[in-house]
């Protein structure tokens, strides 16, 4: 009885998971719209939901250029955080050395807000540039703090077994260690997408205040200048549709990645 | 019973001790002589060093005193399979790539990588499972992939730490018939590990009872039935006889003070 149940409640569940934030989705639009029509409040304090989206398709060339500009830096930005992130992972991993003399800094960087630290790139860098470090700069350490740890998470065992097996130091690396870390690796990466958007938005923004840049973020700041409120909505909207469709991006990559494996994306049969 | 007495030494122990650096002594004055194409088990309680005594023959660790040594050669060479307790299977690769490993690393080539891994995986009774993944496998037979990575470069010396411990009884036992046909057939050189009677008078043709930490010979025991030994050997009063004995060296042992 229980067995039959099951697919049915399981289908129901997942109908469910999609359609209440869907659902939650419609009436706070909803709610906003009323608000706004009831209080007849004027669109440079409040445009309503229907005039955000209006907005979104009359200024579709601009604010797309503006998103192409933002994701551009946002990618590379996060590719750079990979590369960077990972072989700092692999050079701590081979020298305590260098782990010892450099890992605070690391540190020291993660924890300065990205914000104060913005302003100075800008007056040392281009400014492609320096949106582009900032990017790097807040996403890069996920993906070392991630690659540490599984560089360090190795089974106990395998490593005696390669070491038995006389081994080179690059064996163990390429054979053992990376292949080990790389779900941490992967995780680290989910959170890093996320982060290199915080971190061009906010380049951008600083930017923007300097005059210059035509992402998606500088828009907001732009349109905020111009008490231009409807944009300022439409350019935000698109900017969390852009994070949110990094992160799904990034979780079916990782999945793809270790679905024929890795315990977290195998899928098993009750 | 083929008799071993004249054979060469695979591996010699001389008055070893081995402490840790917590200060735990884990084998105290341990000789023991490994003879070529024997079957050893060191039989003891939980913690009395045979893993230790083990892990010093693989030459994963170094003996405080005392000598270790391999007079034909071996440790050096990477000619020691080691079977872990856990399967301590690759999960990213299949059976076959995971068997493979060993001689990937020795940098053999393709066509006889290929061939090998082919053989042993029949040999083990896997073949068909090659292109499976650990996690689709059963304890007993991510066990046998175990053994054959171990077996897939025909060692000079095949240690095993406890390999079957953690399996329920059934599989325990088809492991142990089918570890016997091939210790039996490839007259391979063996140390097990185990703390069970029953596993160890069933494999093997010398059981070194050891004492609890620190570990040390306590006797030695000669199980004289002939090779290869199956089910019928397991119900015989004969075995029934060296279980006892051996029972009774453990429980000599146990009470030995250090």
């Amino acid at each position: 009885m229980n067995e039959l149940d099951t697919p049915a409640r399981a289908r129901r569940e997942r109908i469910l998971r999609l359609a209440l934030p869907l659902l939650a989705l419609l009436l706070g639009g909803l709610v906003w719209h009323l608000v706004v029509k009831v209080n007849d409040v004027p669109p440079y304090v409040l445009p309503g939901p229907g005039l955000v989206a209006n907005t979104l398709v009359t200024d579709w060339p601009i604010l797309w250029q503006s998103l192409l500009v933002t994701l551009t830096t946002t990618f590379q930005g996060l590719l750079l955080a990979l590369v960077g992130g990972v072989g700092l992972a692999i050079l701590f991993n081979q020298s305590r050395l260098v782990e010892y003399s450099l890992y605070p800094y690391a540190v020291v960087l993660q924890v300065t807000p990205i914000v104060a630290i913005a302003p100075l790139l800008l007056i040392y860098l281009p400014q492609h540039l320096a949106v582009l470090a900032c990017a790097w700069i807040v996403a890069f350490f996920p993906v070392l703090a991630n690659t540490t740890l599984g560089l360090n998470s190795v089974d106990h065992n395998l490593r005696d077994l390669f070491r038995l097996c006389g081994a080179t130091r690059a064996q163990v690396l390429f054979r053992l260690k990376l292949p080990s870390a790389l779900p941490f690796m992967l995780e680290g990466l989910k959170i890093a997408g996320g982060l290199s958007l915080i971190g061009a938005v906010v380049a951008e923004i600083a930017a923007g205040s300097a005059g210059a840049g035509s992402g998606l973020a500088y828009r907001i700041a732009e349109s905020g200048y111009r008490l231009n409120i409807p944009r300022m909505f439409a350019a935000l909207l698109l900017l969390s549709l852009a994070g949110i469709v990094i992160f799904f991006a990034l979780s079916l990559f990782s999945h793809v990645m270790l679905r024929r494996w890795h315990e977290s994306a195998v899928e098993r049969e009750s | 019973m083929t008799t071993t007495a004249g054979a060469p030494a695979v591996v010699t122990l001389r008055g070893v001790e081995k402490v840790f650096a917590d200060g735990t002594q884990a084998i105290a004055r341990l000789d023991l002589d490994v003879r070529a194409g024997e079957f050893v088990t060191l039989l003891g309680p939980s913690g009395c060093g045979k893993s230790t005594a083990l892990r010093l023959m693989a030459a994963l660790s170094d003996a405080t005193r005392g000598t270790v040594s391999w007079p034909g050669g071996g440790a050096a060479h990477g000619e020691i399979g080691f079977v872990f307790q856990e399967p301590t299977l690759m999960p990213w690769t299949t059976v076959a790539g995971n068997v493979a490993l060993p001689l990937k690393l020795k940098g053999a080539p393709t066509a006889e990588i290929t061939a090998r891994v082919e053989k042993v995986l029949e040999q083990v009774g896997l073949a068909g499972f090659a292109a499976a993944y650990p996690r689709q496998l059963s304890g007993g037979m991510k066990m046998r992939v175990s053994i054959a990575r171990a077996l897939v470069t025909t060692p000079r010396l095949l240690l095993m730490d406890e390999p079957f411990a953690a399996l329920d009884e059934i599989t325990r036992f088809k492991l142990n018939n089918d570890l016997m046909a091939l210790a039996s057939g490839l007259g391979m050189t063996v140390v097990f590990v185990t703390h069970s009677v029953f596993e160890s008078v069933f494999l093997s043709q010398r059981i070194v009872v050891m004492t609890p930490r620190p570990g040390r010979v306590f006797a030695e025991l000669a199980i004289e039935a002939p090779y290869p030994r199956g089910d019928a050997f397991r119900t015989s009063p004969e075995y029934a006889a060296y279980c006892r004995r051996a029972s009774e060296a453990l429980s000599a042992a146990m009470e030995t003070r250090p």
